[in-house]
């Protein structure tokens, strides 16, 4: 049941990511995008992480997603594909560099998972029993090992909030 | 589900947000393509907690998430601002610092 699972979850993200990558028009994009968010979701559920899952949701194609289709619509974009297609020598060195990275990577994953070379890197799990990240869990952790950085977070997304509105605004005084 | 399958499908996934950064020229559609690496980096972090049995993972998820809000905003911010001075949202017309 979860490797059916993972694999319809995998198909769904892979697709609809390369189709958001691919799509001329950011509407379309977007939209593409929170299929693939929505993959991940999944993903997140089949990995014992449901509060992960849940946030994710929610952030992302709750508040992430309405901005992102919001600028797209307020800015008007027409597609013009005349201009997309310019340019052919900048487009042909961007397939080379993607292609280089994918053989990059590729070859580092398959270096590490080959001959079980990955159970050598990655210690063996710290205890049996199957730790579940309910908001429980996750909240004991993060109010007290983790106050600080969730204190600085806090910070950074204030930063953040006054930052758009004064790179937003029309004039400064 | 093995680890290695979540590494390898978070791999792919990363090169597909580097693809779309590398190959459009939009601005929005390349900050989406940035969205999508920094969620391939999360699949990482909470496969490896889940392997691990260790929460950690998923707390650093939820910083990773923090530093995506932030950056979207002020991303978007961005390029409103930009698209105001120069009605444009397309990367290879932006060649100049000043305007």
């Amino acid at each position: 049941m979860q490797e059916i699972l993972f694999y319809l979850f995998a198909v769904i993200a892979v697709a609809s990511g390369v189709a958001m990558v691919l799509h001329r028009n950011p509407v379309y994009s977007a939209i593409f995008l929170i299929v693939t968010l929505f993959a991940f979701a999944g993903f997140f559920v089949l990995l014992n992480a449901p509060f992960v899952a849940t946030v994710h949701v929610i952030v992302y194609a709750g508040a992430i997603m309405v901005l992102f289709l919001f600028v797209i619509m307020l800015l008007n974009l027409k597609r013009d594909p005349a201009r997309e297609q310019r340019k052919v020598t900048r487009r042909t060195l961007g397939v080379i560099l993607v292609l280089a990275f994918i053989v990059e990577i590729g070859a580092l994953l398959f270096a590490v998972t080959a001959n079980d070379g990955l159970s050598v890197i990655v210690p063996a799990p710290q205890s049996e029993t199957t730790l579940v990240g309910s908001t429980t869990v996750i909240g004991r952790s993060l109010f007290t090992t983790y106050l600080f950085p969730f204190e600085v977070a806090s910070v950074l997304l204030l930063v953040g909030i006054v930052g758009a509105i004064v790179l937003a605004k029309k004039k400064l005084e | 589900m093995p680890l290695s399958h979540y590494l390898i499908l978070s791999a792919i996934m990363f090169a597909i947000g580097v693809a779309g950064v590398l190959l459009r020229r939009n601005a929005i559609v390349i900050f989406m393509s940035v969205e999508l690496m920094l969620n391939a980096v999360n699949l990482t972090f909470v496969a490896f907690a889940a392997h691990l049995n260790n929460i950690e993972g998923q707390i650093f998820v939820f910083f990773v998430m923090v530093v995506a809000a932030a950056e979207v905003a002020i991303g978007l911010a961005l390029i409103v601002a930009i698209f105001r001075v120069r009605q444009t949202v397309f990367v290879d017309e932006l060649n100049l610092m000043k305007w």
